[in-house]
């Protein structure tokens, strides 16, 4: 989940300042997210699919800020 | 029950942390019936008025809010709201009202990243809800902060008619009642401090009113919301039950 481009990102600001001092090259628009893994226990893809699809809508990103995308490996 | 009482219902998740004043000022002094509601309750036991209360509740794990939404009592709660009841959220319960879809916007990691511990000064926008009826339109009152995610945001759409609807309640000032960037505590987007629903029953404020009403404390501006809320509800919802000639009186004193 990351917030999405239009808000403004202090963190990732102050971050992006962090770098500038390291003197690391030219690093700009730091975002920074969250990153969950978790299991479905479903062995059709697309019902994988659906289950990940509403847990992130409902509860792990807040679509008035965040963004979010994903990614299913099967075990 | 008594006629000229009302009966405050302040729910309590795992991290509320401004519960016990919040109902020590209801009950201590106001006057009122208080009762506490644990977040597992299904049962908001016939309270006039819900109050979610500041704090941290699930440690503000995930989102601010995100996980409290979630708790039993809150299918409760947006039911209660639903038909008219009323709710107010106070720092956390601000935004734990936000995640639960009833009032719109986000509240954003404060501008300045720190945790911002002092008092305000907001202006009364709306004098005119069942919250601020005891204010004066344009009044500037003193209430602490006391949070680390208060920066108010919402797209530009929702924020005009927020503003065409008179639901920005509260808004940041500096010392002398102009809303500036010195006053705003945590880079709200206009200054905004508080917002009501379309219905008019559903408050979040980010300030503390609970911490503004002891006299010991120093602050009293905090009492008149809570006095608002009480008169209303012993106007409108008392009223309806007991149609006696006491509430009648009270109409005409507001």
């Amino acid at each position: 989940m990351t917030l999405r481009p239009s808000i403004l990102d202090p963190q990732g600001k102050a971050v992006e300042h962090a770098i500038e001092n390291l003197g690391v090259g030219p690093v700009s628009h730091v975002r920074i997210g969250k990153y969950v893994e978790f299991l479905v226990d479903e062995t059709e893809e697309e019902a994988a699919r659906r289950a990940t699809e509403d847990v992130c809508r409902k509860l792990l990103a807040n679509p008035v800020m965040e963004d979010y995308s994903y990614e299913l490996t099967r075990l | 029950m008594d006629a000229d009482r009302v009966t405050f219902g302040v729910v309590v998740f795992p991290g509320s942390n401004c519960d016990h004043d919040t109902y020590y000022v209801c009950k201590k002094i106001l006057g009122q019936e208080a009762v506490f509601l644990w977040h597992k309750e299904e049962d908001l036991r016939g309270v006039d008025a819900v109050i979610l209360p500041g704090g941290f509740s699930y440690g503000d794990y995930l989102r601010c809010g995100a996980i409290a939404r979630f708790s039993p009592i809150m299918k409760q709660v947006v039911r209660f709201a639903a038909e008219g009841g009323t709710v107010l959220g106070i720092c956390n319960g601000f935004q734990i009202l936000l995640e639960a879809g009833l009032l719109p916007g986000v509240l954003l990691r404060n501008a300045s990243l720190r945790f911002v511990c002092r008092q305000v000064r907001v202006r009364v926008e709306n004098a005119v809800t069942r919250f601020t009826g005891l204010y004066t339109p344009g009044e500037v009152v003193t209430f602490p902060v006391a949070h680390g995610d208060g920066n108010y945001f919402t797209d530009p759409e929702t924020l005009a008619q927020l503003n065409a609807r008179d639901q920005i309640v509260f808004r940041y000032t500096d010392a002398g009642g102009n809303v500036t960037p010195e006053g705003n505590p945590n880079g709200s987007l206009e200054n905004v401090a508080a917002v009501i629903n379309e219905q008019g029953n559903v408050l979040g404020m980010m300030p503390h009113p609970e911490r503004a009403s002891d006299p010991v404390l120093g602050m009293t501006d905090g009492q008149r919301l809570f006095r608002s809320m009480i008169q209303w509800c012993i106007i409108n919802v008392r009223g309806e039950r007991q149609e006696d000639g006491q509430c009648q009186t009270l109409a005409q004193q507001k």
